[in-house]
């Protein structure tokens, strides 16, 4: 008796389920036929305003150029922080409260990497621009693009008020934090699983005036963090940061501190509020370089291991990572279902059953889109493994310091620490270059060591 | 010989970085051909699919704008102009009037016009119009669906990530070439065929 109830049961539900497809489809049914009027009524028009005009874009392209050539032309050429911070607040209000921030180059990472994977998705010519540029301009000249063209660097250069120092050792554990957001943000995006930098986006909220409880909640909090650690988001956050950053490393030219020669007189010491500034060594070259070199072979020993094994470790989170797809979350829904652990239907089932798509189908896609999370995933750890490797390598293979420098992977080229200089005082024609020269401390001793 | 020593870390290591920047502007310009090469002219917007919609009321609640930019538009080439119009009245109700209890629309956004009789005119007036769907589900399930939601390209920001389509669970947005940024029906869906 019971089992036929069952029975009748799923017979129903089957021809429930067949009937669905014809429900969605007669959507567009003529039930009513078109009334013949016998009055001069007229159908009022149908209005289809259209987006903003392609002019646009080249507009948006040109303004970016300009910008760019700018800040390089500032920071090089004249040196002054004044010029860069007035631009950096037109570059805000432009790119950020004119356009509402969008497309950015910070964005276009996940644009880039889904028309690079998926055929399909044509790329806008914008948003290419968008991407590459600030690259190419970084290679040779630094990252002035984050000193006054990235509105999301300018709305926190905008409120650092009483900067602090971010203690070595966090500011290098924190540093990882782009290299894994940048390999997450590329993952994503290459799977179709979506763009999960527009979705974490602090201050797209401010610029549009109007944003979600969390999005409001977090760019606060990263502007209220930023009145006392400069530019939270551009230092351990920002995953387009990590490729400036590379391209900076290897740039062709870099701004200076000094125009002139450092003579170590220590005032540009506390000037940069992003701890980019490289102090001079006071000891001779490190006595233990032995065990230096000692530490450098065992981390090339043990990179093969730490990437595998970071690699392997990376694979572990596909299941975790591709719950986020939405075809993955959409099969698990559909199994819960059919397997009568969950008695009611979310939207999300309903209109997949509405589609009349075979569940083994559903099933096929999301095993695909996992095994494409497994890959990924061994990619990512390995990824992060290699960063972690280099890090190592990059503090064991260090160079002696004899002079005030930036490191050029990460500064800004924002022009703070320029006036603090004497020579740059020099310049200004502010301070004679005898007086400069009394200012130096331990110009004897590095001449010394040089010769 | 000493000399030789002296200079030789200078320049290896000059010359490891001449390499290295050299890799990476050949690897810079080799992706930008290739960007290049996927590339369309045109900006892509996003538009959702009428026929795939399945009126969830997402639409209305989680457009980054206060007011979504998804608005009820109608195709008059196709409504029937009923009196007993599904799209416009509650289920159920007792009088075919603009009374509010009477109406489906919650925020009112829809216009009720006598033509002749039997026929009644409805007009959406987006600024009131919250995008929900609700006379969209009520015109498709007894009527002709000529209620069907677009997203209005006056108000879209054209967000890289759109809101909506990231929560849609039918699927039913995707980008689409800027020239043709509608996915209309009846009379209209030849509109912007052309490119």
């Amino acid at each position: 008796m019971k089992q036929s109830r069952i029975k009748k049961g799923k017979i129903f539900i089957t021809i429930f389920l067949l009937l669905c497809p014809l429900l969605c489809l007669s959507q567009i049914q003529e039930r009513f036929p078109k009334p013949d009027f016998e009055t001069d009524y007229l159908r009022p028009d149908f209005l289809a305003p259209l987006p903003r005009a392609a002019a646009w874009e080249y507009i948006d392209i040109f303004v970016l150029a300009a910008a760019l050539f700018l800040a390089t032309y500032f920071a090089f050429k004249l040196r002054s922080r004044r010029n860069i911070f007035f631009l950096m607040v037109f570059s805000l209000a432009y790119f950020g409260f004119f356009r509402k921030g969008c497309v950015c180059s910070i964005g276009a990472i996940q644009n880039v990497s889904l028309a690079l994977f998926n055929p399909e998705y044509a790329i806008p010519l914008s948003v290419i621009v968008f991407f590459i540029l600030p690259l190419i301009v970084a290679l040779f000249y630094g990252r002035t693009f984050c000193a006054a063209v990235c509105p999301l660097g300018a709305i926190q250069d905008a409120v650092v008020l009483k900067p602090t120092k971010v203690p070595k050792g966090l500011e290098s554990v924190l540093g990882l934090l782009p290299y894994i957001y940048l390999g997450l943000a590329v993952l994503f995006a290459v799977t179709g699983t979506g763009f999960i930098i527009c979705q974490y986006d602090p201050f797209i909220g401010f610029f549009r005036f109007g944003a979600d409880f969390n999005m409001v909640i977090f760019g606060m909090s990263m502007l209220v963090l930023g009145t006392v650690v400069a530019r939270p988001y551009c230092r351990f956050l920002c995953p387009y940061g990590v490729l400036l950053n590379w391209m900076s490393r290897l740039s062709k030219r870099h701004v200076r501190i000094t125009p002139d020669e450092c003579n170590n007189c220590r005032l540009c010491e506390e000037s940069c509020p992003f701890g980019s500034i490289k102090k001079p060594d006071e000891a001779a070259p490190p006595a233990n370089k032995e065990a230096d070199i000692r530490r450098l072979a065992l981390v090339f020993v043990l990179l093969p291991v730490l990437v595998i094994g970071s690699g392997w470790a990376g694979s572990l989170l596909n299941i975790s990572l591709s719950h986020q797809h939405a075809t993955v979350s959409l099969a698990e829904e559909i199994l819960l279902e059919n397997s009568g652990r969950r008695p009611e239907m979310t939207d999300e089932t309903k209109a997949f059953r509405a589609s009349g798509k075979p569940t083994e189908e559903l099933y096929a896609e999301a095993k695909a889109v996992q095994q494409q999370f497994k890959r990924g995933g061994w990619i990512l750890g390995g990824f992060i493994g290699l960063i972690i490797c280099l890090k190592f390598i990059g503090l064991f293979s260090r160079r002696r310091q004899l002079e005030y420098d930036m490191d050029k992977g990460t500064c800004l080229s924002c022009g703070r620490c320029f006036s603090y200089c004497p020579y740059e005082q020099v310049r200004l024609g502010l301070l004679s270059p005898e007086e400069a020269d009394r200012l130096g401390t331990k110009e004897k001793k590095i001449k010394q060591f040089r010769a | 010989m000493t000399q030789n020593r002296q200079k030789t870390p200078v320049k290896r290591r000059d010359f490891i970085r001449k390499s290295l920047h050299t890799v990476a502007g050949l690897t810079i310009g080799g992706l930008a051909g290739i960007l290049f090469s996927k590339s369309s002219s045109e900006e892509m917007v996003w538009q959702l699919d009428p026929s795939i919609c399945i009126q969830c009321e997402k639409c209305a609640v989680n457009c980054v704008l206060p007011n979504s930019s998804v608005k009820c538009v109608h195709s008059f080439s196709m409504c029937g102009y009923c009196d007993l119009c599904s799209g416009y009245l509650q289920p159920g109700t007792r009088n075919r009037d603009t009374g509010a209890e009477s109406q489906l629309c919650p925020s009112g956004a829809i216009t009720r016009n006598y033509i002749e009789t039997p026929y009644f005119e409805y007009t959406i007036d987006e600024k009131l119009c919250i995008g929900c769907g609700k006379c969209v589900k009520g015109c498709g399930s007894f009527g002709n669906g000529s209620l069907y939601l677009q997203n209005r390209h006056e108000r879209c920001l054209n967000c890289n990530q759109c809101s909506i389509a990231r929560r849609c669970p039918s699927e039913a947005w995707k980008r689409v070439p800027a020239s043709r940024p509608y996915i209309l029906r009846g009379d209209e869906s030849q509109k912007f065929l052309k490119g």
